[in-house]
């Protein structure tokens, strides 16, 4: 499969690639690993009239501290975001998410930021971000914006990024006592769905949780119904296995297609989201 | 046109491509370096893999320009004159392969497993060869010659 023909720039730096991309009139596209954009290519689904590629731009490669927070570069590769020492040891979930997404060859080559703005439905990241209460870090002509997971993705590929706008990192306090768990679609290890949980806990009762799914609807959103019956409850299995039961019922527009019916994606958002709540709830002790 | 130098196999090669052109194409109807094969084109298959800068990459989902500057070593790159690699070897001896279809793929993803994983347990050789696709052998004999390439088949 050959895509439609285009111009291809290399971009030297953040405002490089913004000017490149601003002079296309919203024609271009910017290509860092590719791994969501050219297999769309191929199908002719996108047909960019440019690709500026921003994979050596050194300063969106990265995981480091900051100000007491984390911060990815939107051109880290899975790979190095599964293998991170620093993340292993301060926030698990989030190397431990980048581990399941797709295999070693799309690791080696995907980037974070890449797979956010694509914003696939079954995306595993979006989940995790916004479990872990994720700022997402863009940049344009008119500056830089940041964005909370929560507000970034919209719908279906769709995202809060300007056409002139480029992601340059997420930012996140590290949570330890987070999980993610995942029903593999098992050709493409797409999440068919897939839960990231987050707990805090004071003096034995959950303070604050979030729950992050991905999968079952038209973007990720948070379980907040889930979140509700968490909060001032003691941090035991019974109370995550309570609160979990009803967590596929309780959505709307449930997407259902060859891999799964509607009902089943119901009922293994419950089962799923218990067991991230379990994997939190085992990092708490651990 | 654009053009790119990659470094293929350790040889410096210079050619004119339009952006467009695979990286898989490029090794294939340019190199003539036909070992690297392509199986599905959707990004799943594995049989396309190919090492960039070291790590292993599917290089039916690379535009050759995106590669320029680069190295690349594909099936090609790994015998040292007549020696086949270790890894070669151990398809070898322990018949990792019916049809063939998928060998280079499955050989260049195991090459990069070991070079993270040296001594890799059974069940991280299968989850390292997660990208790749064998529609003959059922995996085992892949697993083996994996295993016979780390020097951990004894083990069993």
């Amino acid at each position: 499969m050959i895509p439609s023909a285009f111009e291809y720039e290399r971009a030297t730096s953040v405002d490089d690639a913004i000017a490149k991309l601003a002079a296309t009139g919203g024609t271009g596209k910017l290509i860092a690993g590719g791994h969501s954009l050219v297999p769309l290519m191929k199908l002719r689904l996108n047909e960019p009239t440019t690709l500026i590629d921003i994979a050596r731009i050194s300063a969106l490669v990265g995981i480091r501290e900051r100000d007491g927070l984390i911060e990815i570069g939107a051109g880290t590769v899975h790979h190095d975001v599964a293998t991170s020492a620093l993340l292993g040891a301060q926030c698990p979930v989030v190397s431990d998410t980048a581990a399941t997404i797709g295999d070693p060859q799309v690791r080696n080559r995907g980037t974070i930021g890449g797979s956010l703005a694509h914003a696939d439905p079954a995306a595993d990241y979006p989940a995790m971000l916004l479990a872990v209460d994720a700022q997402i870090h863009l940049q344009g002509a008119g500056g830089p914006r940041v964005v909370a997971a929560e507000d970034f993705f919209q719908d279906l590929f769709t995202v809060d990024l300007g056409p002139d706008e480029i992601i340059t990192a997420v930012r996140f306090a590290p949570v330890r006592a987070a999980a993610y768990a995942k029903l593999y679609q098992r050709a493409s290890r797409f999440a068919i769905v897939g839960v990231a949980a987050a707990l805090e806990v004071t003096d034995g009762a959950i303070s604050a949780a979030r729950v992050g799914l991905t999968g079952a609807l038209s973007s990720a959103v948070r379980l907040s119904g889930v979140e509700t019956a968490l909060v001032g409850q003691p941090a035991t299995a019974a109370t995550v296995a309570t609160a979990a039961t009803g967590a596929g019922a309780a959505l709307s527009d449930v997407s259902a297609d060859l891999h799964a019916s509607e009902a089943y994606r119901r009922a293994m958002v419950s089962v799923f989201t218990k067991r991230a709540l379990e994997g939190a709830l085992a990092r708490l002790s651990a | 046109m654009a053009q790119v130098t990659l470094t293929v196999n350790g040889k410096q090669r210079t050619a004119e491509v339009e952006p467009r052109m695979l990286l898989v194409h490029f090794l294939r109807e340019q190199l003539m370096l036909t070992g690297t094969h392509v199986g599905c084109d959707t990004s799943q298959c594995g049989a396309c893999t190919v090492l960039v800068d070291g790590r292993s990459a599917k290089a039916c989902t690379l535009f050759a320009v995106q590669a320029d500057g680069s190295e690349v070593t594909t099936i090609e790159g790994l015998a040292d004159g007549d020696a086949l690699h270790p890894l070669q070897d151990g398809f070898w001896e322990e018949h990792g392969l019916q049809c063939g279809y998928c060998t280079p793929g499955m050989i260049m993803s195991a090459v990069n497993l070991l070079n993270d994983n040296p001594a890799p347990s059974e069940a991280e050789i299968r989850h390292g060869l997660d990208g790749n696709f064998c529609r003959c052998t059922g995996y085992q004999h892949i697993v083996n010659a994996v295993q016979h390439a780390a020097g951990t088949a004894s083990k069993e």
